[in-house]
């Protein structure tokens, strides 16, 4: 059992640590915002991109001269895996989740015998997945210092991954990151980005037949590693945004518990001091009956 | 006359949509200027100044990387880079060019015997420096 003084100290303890969560789950309220809005601001640019590459796509892809970003080197042994986790914790399962499908993704990889390389973004799923796939790491890309994600930042990181792919390295390269859905839900999602793949956008970008300038292979050419960096992109938008939802959810729940144990410590303090008022009594009461 | 709707967006955020006259492109294969009706054309762009014409005036903006998409009734322009011209000043102008400059340096070195990357990355410097005309910078050192 333990002393008044001691359950005391523990609910001072416990409210303090409710105060911090409480803190960081607005924080991530405001950042979360923030992290909205940037994504929401590169949406048009993304879907135009998209649209028109889908176009070109369809008319090149077909033909054997095609980049190899489109077609692919014809090769399908060796995969580069992106997993694009945070660089802080303490935001529920959003790091887990995607280090989860990752590993998961790589086992099944290996175990149809394929060569798994694995390129991280964000220390948290790198130390996630370090011990079972540490020795397939190739790389890191370390984005402490940055305080709001910018295109530059994807440029950096698909400059990495264009130089590894036409060096040889990989056949194949899958980002890995979390879907932003709404505060509660994020989804973990693998998405092939080489060879590039495109949605099928309907009617619109197919039906209007355009002039090309320069050729349409040399547009093409053009586009796809900045394809690439647009890919990047939107996923590290996207990441932030989940990463800040997930904290927030997790803080909510954290302040939410924090507030219960609270109430259960004060009435386990209350009971006791009870306890200790009537055993004073009893013994005074006692004593004035021996005498 | 008629207008075209014209939106400029770059990856991080939209920069302009308005309703413009003419819009006036620098292309990767020369300039061009898109009106009501042009015929569907697809293009690269090449560093330079991306003039709007519209009802109120005319607006310049810096623009490097990436493509415009015009169709009879519109222009999109997606930018990998797009800057208001007034918010491109001395400094930022220098740092472009010293990236552009970087840039040929990397590509001397990495494509020593490919003339085609290394020309690329010349003509991307001389764009950068023409840029700097235009708009009355000089770029320096």
């Amino acid at each position: 059992m333990p002393s008044l003084k001691d359950l005391k100290n523990r609910i001072e303890t416990v409210k303090s640590t409710r105060k911090i969560t409480k803190a960081m789950q607005m924080v991530a309220a405001a950042k979360l915002r923030r992290a909205q809005d940037a994504a929401e601001a590169a949406r048009p640019y993304a879907e135009r991109f998209n649209a028109v590459m889908a176009g070109l796509a369809a008319s090149v892809g077909g033909s054997p001269s095609a980049p190899k970003l489109l077609s692919g080197t014809g090769a399908d042994q060796v995969h580069l895996l992106v997993v694009m986790t945070a660089e802080r914790g303490l935001c529920g399962g959003f790091n887990g989740n995607i280090a989860k499908l990752a590993r998961s993704h790589a086992q099944k990889l290996m175990a149809d015998g394929k060569t798994v390389k694995i390129l991280t973004v964000g220390k948290k799923g790198r130390d996630a997945i370090k011990r079972d796939l540490g020795e397939h790491f190739v790389g890191h890309v370390d984005l402490t210092e940055v305080k709001r994600v910018g295109y530059t930042d994807a440029q950096g990181i698909a400059k990495d991954v264009l130089g590894r792919f036409d060096a040889g390295e990989f056949d194949v390269a899958t980002l890995f990151f979390a879907r932003f859905e709404n505060v509660v839900t994020q989804h973990p999602t693998a998405q092939q980005i080489i060879p590039a793949a495109f949605e099928e956008t309907e009617g619109d970008a197919a039906a209007t037949l355009y002039d090309y300038e320069p050729s349409e292979e040399a547009i093409l050419a053009d586009l796809l590693p900045r394809g690439v960096a647009t890919q990047i992109f939107t996923a590290l938008l996207e990441n932030a945004a989940s990463e800040q939802g997930a904290r927030m959810s997790a803080m909510d729940n954290a302040t939410r518990n924090a507030g219960e144990m609270i109430d259960k410590l004060t009435i386990q303090y209350n009971r006791s001091r009870q306890a200790v008022i009537t055993n004073e009594l009893i013994e005074i009461i006692s004593g004035a009956e021996a005498l | 006359m008629a207008n075209v709707q014209f939106d400029l967006v770059s990856p991080e955020r939209r920069l302009a949509s308005v309703e413009a006259s003419e819009v006036q492109i620098p292309g990767a294969d020369g300039d061009m200027t898109a009106m009501q009706g042009h015929a569907p054309t697809i293009t690269t762009l090449r560093p330079g100044v991306l003039r709007v014409i519209h009802g109120s005036g005319t607006d310049e903006y810096v623009v490097s990387g990436g493509f415009a998409e015009i169709t009879a009734g519109g222009v999109s322009v997606l930018a990998e880079s797009a800057l208001p011209r007034d918010e491109v000043t001395q400094d930022v102008f220098n740092q472009m060019v010293a990236d552009a400059k970087a840039a040929h340096e990397n590509a001397k070195e990495v494509f020593k015997n490919e003339p085609g990357p290394v020309d690329d990355a010349a003509k991307l410097l001389s764009d950068m420096v023409a840029v700097g005309g235009h708009i009355g910078l000089t770029a320096q050192n």
